[in-house]
């Protein structure tokens, strides 16, 4: 203890005293040692050795899980050997302490710095003011990037609103409604890349001799027609963006679908006697009772796929690559900083991309904290 | 019409529209699933659903014209078909619901009578997923005798590679924000609502933002290509969220409850991690759920902070490499999808009502 009373000090022997000084040290300079020494350990371990993989893995994840466990401990230990006003003063800190010091590494002075980046060049040397904005509003490859997400934008919420909103009413009717969502909902689990491979082969076209193996195409040459490819169909440009937002809309109804769900169940039933009691026929109740009562719900949800969209990468990235006239905003922002490596420029974009969510993403959390989804 | 008419006619309306959204939803993932079974050769010469029972032309009859005495340059009469060398080459249907159909060339040619039967094609097989996950070369012999090499493909690794950033990914940026939203909710120190809009503000902050930055400072201080990088950008683009969902759950835990542990002696710590982090789990296993499905899928971060170092890449890189480089590869892009897709499907079978939670909370994410 740092703080032993003078009084109580003298009557313990010069032994006592040092081997409680050893101690004391020990605890608090040994054991933080020890541990940084082993999460060095482990650092080195994984970014040098040979070990089979499963080896390596596993010592990531005990490594990455406990170090982070053992360093609160450390530094909590450290902190409560304080003196108690000074203990009281500090553990705040440990305890906020790494939440802010990451959150500042990573989103607080990015913004900042990616800022500076978009007013100077390039390779960031030279200072160009607002050169880079006013190319992005000029340049050809911007203008179709703006368009395609706009068509993301105004196609993919809406649909995405439309078909979970369509599902969650059929659902509350029907005795099957479980096992209904569960399927709707089931695609959210897959990711962005998984779902490009499986539309990919809805999609898959094949010369007209030979049996189609797409399914889309298949139902076409069925039906008499010519199979077409559908996404890189480069002659009905912009339309041809719609066969990649259906994947969205695809992945996305079923969050809406659920969303709505809670809505829809959270209408007070006396509402809709009442309307019953006045003679308005079942449609009337859902358009003129049910559809106002849970509008605020229907906003959110429109919003947050609205911010979802236009940050849309994956998809786009993993399909055409921007090809056939696909570019979005978020993949000439990769395409710009890591493959042209115009800093500046991709700077610029996610700007963009930022001042167009902020908006958006205050009505959300607006709301968001009113309805206290969690 | 009655009343019980009309209440089957609803229903019939409402199951009926229901099943065939569900098939619309379900359809492109079966039809992966199945086709991921199949094998190479039937991958790409027929549909997947002849895996169910279908009418097919199958031959009944070959007939050599040389014995018949047909003149290919005339008419011909065959099997009650009747048509041109160029008409029996496209295939003549008789009046039996037959087709006679001439087959190669005209001097060595063949016709084949061809009658439609039901049939299904079921040839199944474990390959494709030995193959994406083995990583070796496999050899086809093709129909007419040839050896064919197809590289094979390293998704286990990739799995394991996955696996070693999504969990710590999860767990760091949730025990960081437990920590904060406990200090935020039970602590007091300068400075603590202003902290506490920074993280507010954070929220709306896309991570696009912090990629060539971030990037920058990884160059400097080697992280890239390492897993600590990418738990610690996983842990950044996630806490703010984290701090916000887990501050709104622990700030209403009951007070009495911590007052009257702190009156017993204990630390800020202790009631931390015996009272806070239990009374907390629904709150932080829904936002766990939704943070490992997160990193699981995310392609973005994995594609900059892992880069081209095929050692660490992850299951969504893998998959997006095979769809990039061997796009008509499908035996290995079917099974790849699922091997990339079966542990959040896990997930989601074995946790979904977190799962809808997590999901609901973590669309505002920046």
């Amino acid at each position: 203890m740092a703080h032993v009373d003078a009084s109580e000090k003298q009557e313990m022997g010069v032994g006592a005293r040092f081997i409680a000084f050893i101690s004391s040290v020990f605890l608090a300079v040994i054991i933080p040692l020890i541990a940084f020494a082993v999460i060095y350990a482990g650092f080195i371990f994984l970014r040098d050795s040979n070990a089979p993989k499963w080896v390596i893995t596993l010592v990531a994840i005990v490594w990455g899980v406990g170090g982070i466990a053992v360093l609160y401990w450390v530094f909590n230990g450290l902190v409560e050997r304080l003196p108690p006003a000074w203990t009281a003063r500090l553990q705040p800190f440990v305890f906020v302490g790494p939440a802010l010091a990451i959150l500042v590494w990573y989103l607080a002075l990015p913004t900042a710095r990616t800022f500076w980046l978009s007013l100077h060049d390039r390779n960031a040397d030279a200072f160009v003011g607002l050169a880079n904005y006013s190319a992005i509003f000029t340049e050809r490859v911007m203008r179709e990037a703006f368009r395609n997400n706009l068509m993301w934008i105004i196609f993919g919420s809406t649909f995405s609103v439309l078909f979970g909103l369509l599902v969650a009413t059929l659902a509350d009717r029907s005795r099957w409604e479980r096992v209904s969502k569960t399927f709707i909902f089931l695609p959210m689990a897959i990711s962005f890349v998984g779902a490009g491979v499986i539309w990919n082969f809805i999609y898959e076209v094949r010369p007209v001799t030979v049996p189609q193996i797409g399914l889309l195409n298949a139902i076409v040459v069925a039906l008499g027609g010519t199979p077409k490819p559908w996404y890189a169909w480069t002659d009905i440009i912009p339309w041809n963006n719609l066969f990649l937002i259906v994947i969205v809309v695809w992945l996305q109804a079923g969050f809406s679908m659920v969303l709505f769900s809670a809505a829809l169940k959270g209408i007070p039933s006396e509402l809709m006697e009442a309307g019953r009691v006045d003679g308005a026929s079942e449609i009337q109740i859902y358009f003129r009772i049910m559809l106002p009562y849970i509008r605020g719900t229907i906003i959110t949800v429109w919003t947050t796929i609205v911010i979802f969209t236009l940050k849309i990468f994956d998809v786009v990235w993993v399909m055409t690559g921007g090809q056939f006239g696909t570019e979005v905003i978020a993949t000439q922002f990769f395409r710009q900083s890591f493959v042209a490596r115009n800093s500046g420029f991709g700077s610029a974009i996610a700007i963009i991309l930022l001042l167009a969510v902020i908006p958006v993403m205050i009505y959300n959390l607006r709301q968001f904290r009113e309805q206290e989804a969690f | 019409m009655s009343v019980r008419r009309r209440r089957l006619f609803n229903d019939i309306l409402v199951n009926g529209g229901l099943l065939l959204l569900v098939l619309l939803w379900t359809v492109p993932t079966l039809g992966l699933f199945i086709s991921s079974w199949r094998t190479r050769q039937d991958i790409q010469t027929s549909g997947w659903w002849t895996v169910f029972p279908h009418r097919e032309w199958q031959t009944v009859a070959t007939l050599d014209p040389k014995e018949l005495g047909l003149d290919p340059d005339s008419v011909m009469q065959v099997e009650g078909a009747e048509g041109t060398f160029k008409e029996l080459r496209e295939g003549v249907t008789t009046s039996d619901g037959k087709q006679v159909i001439w087959v190669g060339n005209k001097r060595l040619g063949r016709i084949e009578v061809q009658d439609q039967v039901w049939t299904v094609t079921w040839d199944f097989t474990l390959d494709n997923y030995r193959q994406v996950l083995s990583g070796k070369d496999y050899v086809y012999k093709t129909t007419d005798g040839t050896e064919e090499v197809i590289p094979g493909d390293d998704m286990s690794g990739a799995f394991l590679n996955s696996l070693a950033v999504a969990i710590p990914a999860t767990v760091i940026p949730i025990l960081i924000a437990a920590f904060a939203a406990y200090a935020f909710a039970w602590m007091h120190f300068p400075g603590r609502r202003l902290f506490f809009i920074l993280v507010i503000a954070l929220l709306v902050v896309p991570l696009q933002i912090a990629l060539v930055p971030i990037l920058r400072d990884y160059s400097f201080l080697k992280l890239n290509g390492t897993f600590l990088g990418m738990w610690l950008a996983h842990t950044g683009f996630g806490l703010a969220l984290a701090t916000y969902l887990l501050y709104n759950y622990i700030s209403t835990l009951p007070r009495e409850t911590l007052e009257s542990a702190f009156i017993d002696g204990a630390s800020h710590f202790t009631v931390f991690t015996r009272l806070v982090l239990p009374l907390s789990v629904p709150a932080l296993a829904s936002f766990a759920i939704f943070q490992f499905l997160w990193v699981w899928n995310d392609y973005l971060v994995a594609l900059i902070f892992l880069g081209g170092n095929p050692e660490t890449k992850v299951v969504t890189q893998r998959l997006a490499d095979i769809v990039g480089s061997r796009g008509n590869d499908w035996h290995l892009l079917t099974a790849g999808a699922f091997v990339s897709m079966i542990l959040p499907l896990v997930v989601f079978f074995a946790l979904q009502r977190y799962f809808v939670r997590g999901l609901m909370a973590g669309s505002v994410k920046g």
